[in-house]
């Protein structure tokens, strides 16, 4: 039975999985270090250690992500849009509509019946709606970015963001910590404006099927709840494997076919 | 009668004092938290300058971001009329202003009798602003009134692609760590603020005797960008500071409603 890689390099997270079967036997998350070759070396290097393989075992490895050119180890290299539409359909054999909130970009895509992405849409010309935008936020607001989304729960009067754009939706940020605004109540608005902007991308698509979400955002209960409300439509999950890892895993599937078709 | 303007912006608080269409004494400083404390602050500076006092001035007009927060105005103006008079009066041939502030930028263009034709702005987005400048001063260590200067002893030609501030915050940063030199990288991003700056002014179509005013203006580096960028060279202001133009436009609204009420 083959084994296969997925590795997945983003400008904020590297993600690795190792499958056998269609199953996942190994994965690994690190955050991204200043070279995309290393940040794949060591994340893939976690994901074997896991999986309790070595190097040699991997019959074919796919690279995709914003540093896939370069990862030295990989046989091929796929668009990011490709790996997390095949993932998003392992997680969630129903999805028709993948939300893949990025680092420094998101994207929607339309499945058809096959996984393939029929129709998308992405920003990756302005911070707002990234990660990036919750990046810059939790480190004025000194929390981590995974506790980030449990603020909003806790809210009692969450502020509004009047800015778009991250650089003056920051300042106002800082505004509303010198003025003694509880962390809770500003960290829910800053969920509520990560949706709003996301939601706007979403809704250009017209989105069809069960959504799914991956990514690392995915994990942040407060963006995606507000995103539920502004599209109108529940967001599946599933515990099939954590959503950070969707493009990994598409990548490793798409390694698998290859193995199998050849 | 003499008269006063006053301009409170985000970053600077300017004031100019006329007599009879004349300046005679201007001042600018750096803006406090609040609009009020700014005003009454930059306006004792340009007194001072003047050997005046609150009691010689007849008529002040405000403009700025933090116009509606001056206590002593007796008339407020938008800073697109005011910019438009201020350069108007300067310079009676200008046909198109670029303003660029600390937290927008703004193209206006005049008909041949001075007056606002068409105007566009950008306050939504921190690129194309005086904010990318000083976002990008912060990142790369160089004073703000250095960076012109800096960027024109540039010899090696670069590009940034971004146009978000966060997003070349992190190209800045990634040239850094390549080894480019500080001046190359500040010369592209002089590029690349005139570039945004240029395609608003292009939106409301590109006149001819252009001129450029705010504070932004005194940087050598955006002013040869921005010529660059729009295919047409900037004109100087006739020797008058391009930051306080917003104030001497006030200035002469303030003079033409004295000369008014005396007829």
């Amino acid at each position: 039975m083959s084994i296969v890689a997925g590795c997945d390099v983003g400008s904020l997270t590297s993600k690795a999985v190792i499958m056998k079967n269609r199953k996942i036997i190994g994965s690994h998350i690190i955050k991204s270090k200043p070279r995309p070759s290393d940040s794949a070396n060591a994340v893939l290097e976690g994901a074997l250690l896991s999986a309790g393989v070595t190097k040699e075992d991997i019959r074919y490895c796919i690279g995709t992500g914003y540093g896939r050119e370069k990862i030295e180890f990989v046989d091929e290299v796929v668009s990011e849009i490709r790996c997390h539409g095949k993932g998003a359909r392992w997680m969630l054999p129903t999805a028709g509509t993948v939300i893949d909130i990025g680092g420094q970009d998101c994207k929607t895509m339309k499945l058809d019946k096959d996984g393939n992405v029929s129709r998308f849409s992405a920003n990756d010309k302005c911070a707002s709606g990234t990660g990036r935008f919750l990046e810059v936020m939790a480190k004025v607001l000194n929390v981590d970015i995974e506790d980030l989304g449990k603020l909003s729960g806790k809210a009692k009067d969450p502020i509004t963001l009047a800015s778009t754009c991250t650089v003056w939706a920051q300042a106002d940020v800082i505004k509303y910590i010198n003025s003694g605004v509880p962390l809770e109540d500003i960290g829910a608005g800053i969920n509520t404006a990560m949706a709003s902007r996301v939601a706007i991308l979403v809704n250009t698509v017209k989105p069809e099927g069960d959504i799914f979400m991956t990514g690392g955002v995915a994990k942040n209960i407060g963006v995606v709840e507000t995103l539920e409300k502004l599209i109108g439509k529940r967001i599946k999950k599933t515990r099939k494997a954590d959503p950070q890892i969707a493009g990994a895993i598409g990548a490793a599937l798409l390694s698998l076919e290859k193995v199998n078709g050849s | 009668m003499i008269v006063a303007g006053c301009d409170i912006g985000s970053l600077t608080a300017k004031a100019v004092i006329m007599e009879n269409g004349n300046i005679l004494a201007d001042a600018v400083m750096r803006a406090k938290t609040r609009p009020s404390e700014s005003a009454v602050e930059v306006m004792q500076m340009a007194l001072e300058k003047a050997e005046l006092t609150m009691d010689d001035i007849g008529y002040t007009v405000g403009t700025g971001y933090g116009r509606e927060q001056i206590p002593f105005v007796d008339q407020v103006e938008s800073e697109i009329s005011c910019h438009a008079k201020g350069a108007w009066q300067t310079m009676p041939s200008v046909r198109m202003i670029i303003d660029i502030g600390g937290q927008d930028a703004k193209a206006t263009r005049l008909d041949d009798n001075g007056n606002v034709a068409r105007y566009i702005y950008n306050d939504k987005c921190a690129s194309g602003t005086g904010r990318f400048l000083e976002v990008m001063a912060e990142a790369l260590e160089v004073p703000l009134e250095k960076l012109g200067e800096l960027a024109a002893t540039s010899t090696e030609k670069l590009s940034i692609s971004n146009q978000c501030v966060i997003f070349a915050e992190t190209e800045v940063v990634s040239l850094v760590n390549e080894g480019k030199e500080t001046a190359d990288i500040l010369n592209a991003l002089h590029h690349s603020l005139a570039k945004r700056v240029s395609s608003l002014a292009r939106s409301i179509d590109v006149d001819t005797d252009i001129v450029m005013t705010g504070g932004v203006a005194k940087n050598v580096g955006v002013f040869k960008a921005l010529s660059e960028a729009l295919g047409l060279p900037l004109k100087a202001l006739n020797g008058v500071d391009p930051q306080i133009i917003g104030a001497l436009g006030a200035a002469y609204y303030a003079d033409e409603k004295t000369r008014e009420t005396k007829d």
